[in-house]
């Protein structure tokens, strides 16, 4: 068990999310940055799928009540194991009483912590991200335990990593959504040639740009969206469908985010710049 | 089967759009159903592909790979053109659902009467005499768009939109009805509750009606919506459905 001795700000389960209800209106959550998830799961050996622990803004603090093999990636926190600083994409024992603590944010948003085997939680609907009121729960809470085997002994096939990390880059490149026609030449000028920054309004469903550009009002008939997919409002709002975003919308959907653009996103919090690549 | 003119296009790195032409319209729906059937059968199977209907759209989701577009979308211009050859029997159903319009739940339903120039009775009436059709499920789980509804009773939405709205809340908005599936802000005129569960994740199949199905309305009264409740929550609620031929 990993008991929970501080939850952190919003700290959840997160896979590779839900397939196959889209229809139904369920959301496919998941990590927000599978880059990294997909790396220490890697590290570690682990299924692509297997659950890891997502950390926002504030860490939490916990602690290891079996033997096992960890990884950590994602945002960069002051992480400490016990007393010792630990860095990221890289495989660490952990011993039975260990205590894993996040201090200071220092790049990025969301962090990830991967164990061997991967975290133990109830499936619903085939994946074991929470989203709450799909799942019970909404995010850890103290005192929570998370399940996971216990493992005595690995040895990594790699052991570090040095990975080219996302959280250095502000572009997000992006692919013609299906009402890209649509647009003039000014709201496409504005897309392109804007420094956007992310608004107040940003979370796991959705980031809201603080820019805004010419507007489109186009009355569409309800249709679905994706993870990544960039709504433009007649206000000129452009809102940016993340994984627990709503699967269907009415506002045209004017880009899509290619998979590494939603990761590269998936770090950014209010205020931070990004710009807009066509592909 | 008519043939309508549709529209493929890109959506991004696992995605592709077909559209037709930008109506409601149960000819069309039902084109778009037929052809989703038909692609899941033959081409595109649920292991790998979602394909969510909408309105007059069909969305394709690849699993885990990226798509090629132009090779894709020449098959699926391919696959349109022959999908009469081979009937695809698909199901779909009528479902009645309960709701009850007492005060204690239709908290705008006198404030719609009145804007409507009508009562209460009247309001109730014309929500339950009109058979509805499924033309989406999506804004939550399990929250279905719904068209159909009867011309005397399209109101506007709310000037603001409620922070919390109850699980079940039966609302109307423009030429729109619907129900709540869980407690969520919303903007909608409620007019009743509905005590059946729209969504239910402990189950294999977590919404139990589908885009192009239809849905009545029957009005009950408190006991009868409490009896419900409870009987739903032992999950030994009959819900009352007719199969209807596509």
């Amino acid at each position: 068990m990993l008991k929970v001795l501080k939850q952190g700000f919003f700290t959840t389960l997160q896979d590779q999310g839900r397939f196959g209800y889209k229809d139904k209106g369920v959301p496919v959550s998941g990590s927000m940055d599978t880059y990294s998830t997909k790396v220490i799961n890697a590290l570690l050996e682990n299924n692509i799928s297997a659950p890891v622990i997502e950390i926002t803004m504030t860490g939490p603090t916990l602690e290891f009540t079996a033997d096992s093999y960890i990884c950590i990636g994602g945002a960069e926190f002051l992480v400490t194991l016990n007393t010792s600083p630990i860095s990221l994409y890289k495989v660490y024992k952990v011993k039975s009483g260990d205590v894993l603590s996040y201090a200071k944010l220092n790049k990025g948003l969301r962090a990830y912590l991967a164990i061997k085997g991967g975290f133990k939680s109830n499936m619903v609907l085939n994946s074991a991200s929470f989203y709450f009121p799909i799942t019970n729960k909404r995010c850890f809470k103290n005192s929570d335990e998370i399940g996971y085997v216990e493992c005595k002994d690995f040895n990594p096939k790699i052991s570090h990593l040095k990975i080219n990390s996302l959280l250095n880059t502000n572009v997000l490149e992006v692919a013609k959504g299906p009402e890209y026609n649509l647009l003039n030449k000014n709201q496409i000028k504005g897309l392109f040639t804007t420094l956007f920054s992310v608004s107040n309004q940003y979370d796991r469903m959705a980031y809201q740009l603080q820019e805004t550009i010419e507007g489109l009002s186009y009355s569409m008939l309800t249709s679905a969206t994706l993870p990544g997919t960039i709504q433009l409002t007649p206000s000129g709002k452009l809102i940016i469908l993340m994984k627990d975003g709503q699967t269907t919308g009415g506002y045209p959907r004017v880009l899509q985010l290619t998979d590494k653009a939603i990761s590269v996103l998936a770090q950014k919090k209010f205020g931070d710049n990004v710009i807009l690549k066509l592909l | 089967m008519s043939d309508y003119t549709i529209s493929i296009r890109p959506f991004g790195q696992h995605a592709i759009l077909i559209e037709w032409p930008n109506r409601v319209e149960e000819a069309i729906l039902e084109d778009i159903l037929q052809f989703k059937a038909y692609l899941s059968a033959k081409y595109l199977f649920p292991e790998k592909w979602e394909i969510i209907a909408s309105y007059n759209s069909l969305t394709l989701v690849e699993r885990n790979f990226p798509i090629h577009f132009n090779v894709l979308k020449f098959n699926l211009n391919k696959w349109y053109a022959e999908r009469n050859l081979i009937k695809v029997t698909r199901e779909s159903y009528l479902w009645r659902l309960p709701v009850c319009y007492d005060k204690e739940f239709a908290i705008d339903i006198e404030e719609v009467a009145n804007k409507l120039n009508t009562t209460v009775e009247e309001v109730i009436l014309m929500h339950t005499k009109k058979s509805y059709t499924i033309y989406g499920i999506g804004f939550l789980p399990g929250f279905m768009y719904l068209g159909g509804l009867s011309a005397s009773l399209e109101i506007n939405r709310r000037e603001s939109p409620r922070l919390k709205v109850i699980k079940g809340s039966v609302g109307i908005a423009g030429k729109q009805t619907g129900i709540y599936p869980q407690e969520s802000p919303g903007g909608w005129n409620i007019i009743g509750n509905c005590p059946v569960t729209m969504f239910n994740p402990d189950v294999d199949k977590p919404v139990f009606v589908s885009v192009g199905d239809k849905v009545e309305f029957f009005a009950i009264e408190k006991a009868e919506y409490d009896l419900c409740v409870i009987e739903n929550e032992a999950g030994v609620y009959t819900i009352q459905k007719n199969k209807i031929n596509a």
